[in-house]
């Protein structure tokens, strides 16, 4: 339980971060990625910022070897630069410059129940589902 | 290249950057957990055993707005007016499955990833950047 209401409050925490950098606002998003027009370099300093404030912790969790509870650490083990990983973040990063939203914005902006944000939010997860089937397809 | 100083919004940008910052280190010291939205919420639709501790997290993200709004942070606004329904759905598909086939998105390689000075990370964020440029790019410059 005290996990669960801790992921709870980690969740609204970084929603509540989304909102105050401007990543909740799909217009800001793509002003950062109009290099050739009005730039807005302002979501650089949001990832520099969550970078320079993430980096202590995970050295920190990283020498300790499991959570201040004294649970495990769920650490990515893959190391490989692969056709996926490339191919994948192409398509994210496409899918993202369209709109101006990725993931976590889409989740806190179909919170607002927007019929427009909660499309995308369900076009989202019909696209995670497509990829989990053509997973097991492919096991 | 011109920089928009009238929408530059330097200090916001900063304190919400930290605050995500520090939801991940939440995430990682308390649950041990990467705090990657699409890898959350994939494992949630794939019913992984740890899905209660997925779902609080997802559900927290929901809920940012109304925390928001509740604390007198104001509405907020999805500011997605001219956006066609079939634009939003084809974008959603190439986010959902484009994130989940890269094994990350924006929080899990671009934050969290390059935090952990992950070379596949900073790998998958060259390529997700590149390809957000590309698009506005061209939806702007060439075909708009």
């Amino acid at each position: 339980m005290g996990r669960v209401l801790s992921a709870l409050g980690a969740g609204l925490l970084f929603g509540i971060g989304l909102i105050v950098a401007g990543m909740s606002n799909p217009a800001k998003v793509r002003g950062f990625l109009d290099l050739a027009g009005a730039w807005d370099p302002s979501l650089a300093l949001v990832m520099a910022g969550a970078i320079a404030v993430a980096t202590p912790a995970f050295l920190l969790a990283g020498r300790r070897g499991e959570t201040v509870l004294g649970g495990s650490l769920a650490l990515p083990t893959t190391r490989a630069i692969t056709p996926r990983l490339l191919l994948g973040s192409l398509l994210f990063g496409s899918g993202w410059g369209l709109v101006g939203l990725c993931p976590g914005p889409a989740l806190v902006l179909a919170g607002t129940l927007a019929p427009e944000a909660v499309l995308f939010m369900a076009a989202m997860l019909v696209g995670m589902l497509l990829f989990s089937g053509f997973e097991r397809r492919r096991a | 290249m011109a920089i928009a100083w009238e929408h530059f919004t330097p200090w916001s940008a900063l304190l919400g950057g930290g605050l995500i910052g520090l939801a991940a280190a939440w995430l990682m010291l308390l649950n041990g957990r990467i705090a990657g939205i699409s890898g959350q919420l994939g494992g949630l639709l794939e019913r992984a055993g740890d899905w209660p501790e997925r779902g609080a997290f997802v559900v927290g993200l929901v809920l940012a707005p109304a925390a928001v709004w509740l604390t007198g942070g104001g509405a907020v606004s999805a500011n997605l007016d001219g956006a066609s329904p079939a634009l939003l759905i084809v974008a959603g598909l190439l986010v959902g499955f484009g994130s989940r086939l890269g094994g990350g998105c924006t929080s899990g390689h671009g934050v969290c990833g390059l935090a952990r000075r992950s070379p596949r990370s900073l790998a998958a964020t060259l390529c997700f950047m590149t390809a957000g440029f590309a698009t506005v790019y061209l939806l702007r410059h060439v075909g708009g």
